[in-house]
C-alpha cells in the first residue's frame, strides 16, 4: 500500500515540474509573438486612379469604423499626394520628365486600363458624381480629417526628386522601409495596392 | 422606450459615404445614444452590420423601408 502511495507522489511531483516547464516555455513563446492591433496599413504603391481610389476608400472606412488607419505612399503612389498646383518637380531632367509623365495630385491620376487619353477617368468621375461616390482627392482630405495617418516614403521622394513642400499638407514626416514594416507588423490588416 | 437622438440621412450616398456620415455623427454623441441612419446604398445592408462589428457599436434594427431605401438603428457603445 505505502509503496504505491510513494510512487503516486513522485509521479505528481514529476508531472508538476514538467507542467511548470511547459507553461514557462509557452509564456516565453507568447511574449515573442506580435500583438496585432485593430489597425489597417496600406502601402500605396500605385498612383493610378483605380488604385488610389480603393486605397482611400478603405483607409477612410477603417478610420470611420474606429480602426487605426495608416497609408504609406511610395513610388507612383507619391504622385497622388503632390499638390495639384505643383507642375514640374525634381532637380534633374530625369526627375522632371518623370513628373511630367505623372501629373501630381489624386485628381489627375490616370486609369491603369481604358485610360483613352483621359476620357476613361472623366467618365469614371462622372459616374462617381452621379452615384455620390467621393473622389480620391476628396477622400484624402476626408482621411486627414478622420485621423488617418498619411505617410510619405523618404527614399522614393529622394529618388523622384519630390520635396516636402511639393506634397499636400497634413502628412506625417517621411519614413523609410523599416518604419513601414513596423507599421504593417502590428496591423491586423495590411495591404499593398 | 429609447428615443432616437439623431437621424443621419445618407440617402443617395455611396460607399463609404453613409458610414463616414454615421461615424461623424457618433463622434459628437454620448454613449448610449440612439441613432437612425437612412441610406439608399444597397451595400449598406452588409456594410452597416460589419461597421458595427468592427467599431463595437450596437446595431439594433435593420429594415427595408421601401424598394431601395434602408433604415438602421444604432446604439453608440464606444
Amino acid at each position: 500500500m505505502s509503496t504505491t502511495a510513494t510512487t503516486q507522489t513522485e509521479l505528481d511531483t514529476t508531472s508538476l515540474a514538467d507542467l511548470l516547464r511547459r507553461v514557462e516555455a509557452l509564456e516565453t513563446e507568447q511574449s515573442k509573438q506580435i500583438k496585432k492591433k485593430n489597425k489597417l496599413t496600406i502601402i500605396a504603391w500605385g498612383g493610378n486612379l483605380d488604385q488610389i481610389w480603393p486605397t482611400t476608400i478603405l483607409a477612410t472606412t477603417a478610420a470611420a469604423s474606429g480602426m487605426e488607419s495608416s497609408v504609406f505612399f511610395t513610388f507612383w503612389g507619391l504622385f497622388a499626394i503632390v499638390k495639384p498646383d505643383v507642375r514640374i518637380t525634381g532637380d534633374n531632367w530625369m526627375q522632371k520628365m518623370m513628373s511630367v509623365m505623372n501629373p501630381g495630385s489624386a485628381q489627375k491620376a490616370k486609369l491603369s486600363r481604358y485610360h483613352f487619353a483621359g476620357a476613361g477617368p472623366a467618365m469614371f468621375k462622372k459616374l462617381a458624381q452621379d452615384h455620390q461616390v467621393a473622389t480620391p482627392d476628396e477622400l484624402i482630405a476626408l482621411a486627414n480629417d478622420l485621423g488617418v495617418r498619411l505617410i510619405p516614403c523618404q527614399m522614393t521622394m529622394d529618388l523622384l526628386g519630390l520635396k516636402r513642400e511639393d506634397l499636400i499638407d497634413g502628412l506625417e514626416e517621411p519614413i523609410g522601409a523599416a518604419t513601414a514594416l513596423a507599421e504593417m507588423r502590428d496591423a491586423a490588416v495590411s495591404l499593398f495596392i | 422606450m429609447d428615443v432616437i437622438t439623431r437621424t443621419v440621412d445618407a440617402t443617395g450616398q455611396s460607399c463609404p459615404g453613409p458610414l463616414v456620415a454615421l461615424a461623424r455623427a457618433l463622434k459628437e454623441a454620448r454613449t448610449g445614444d440612439l441613432f437612425e441612419l437612412l441610406a439608399t446604398d444597397p451595400g449598406s445592408r452588409s456594410d452597416v452590420p460589419s461597421w458595427a462589428e468592427i467599431s463595437g457599436n450596437e446595431l439594433l434594427e435593420a429594415e427595408v423601408l421601401e424598394e431601395g431605401r434602408f433604415r438602421y438603428v444604432i446604439r453608440k457603445v464606444v
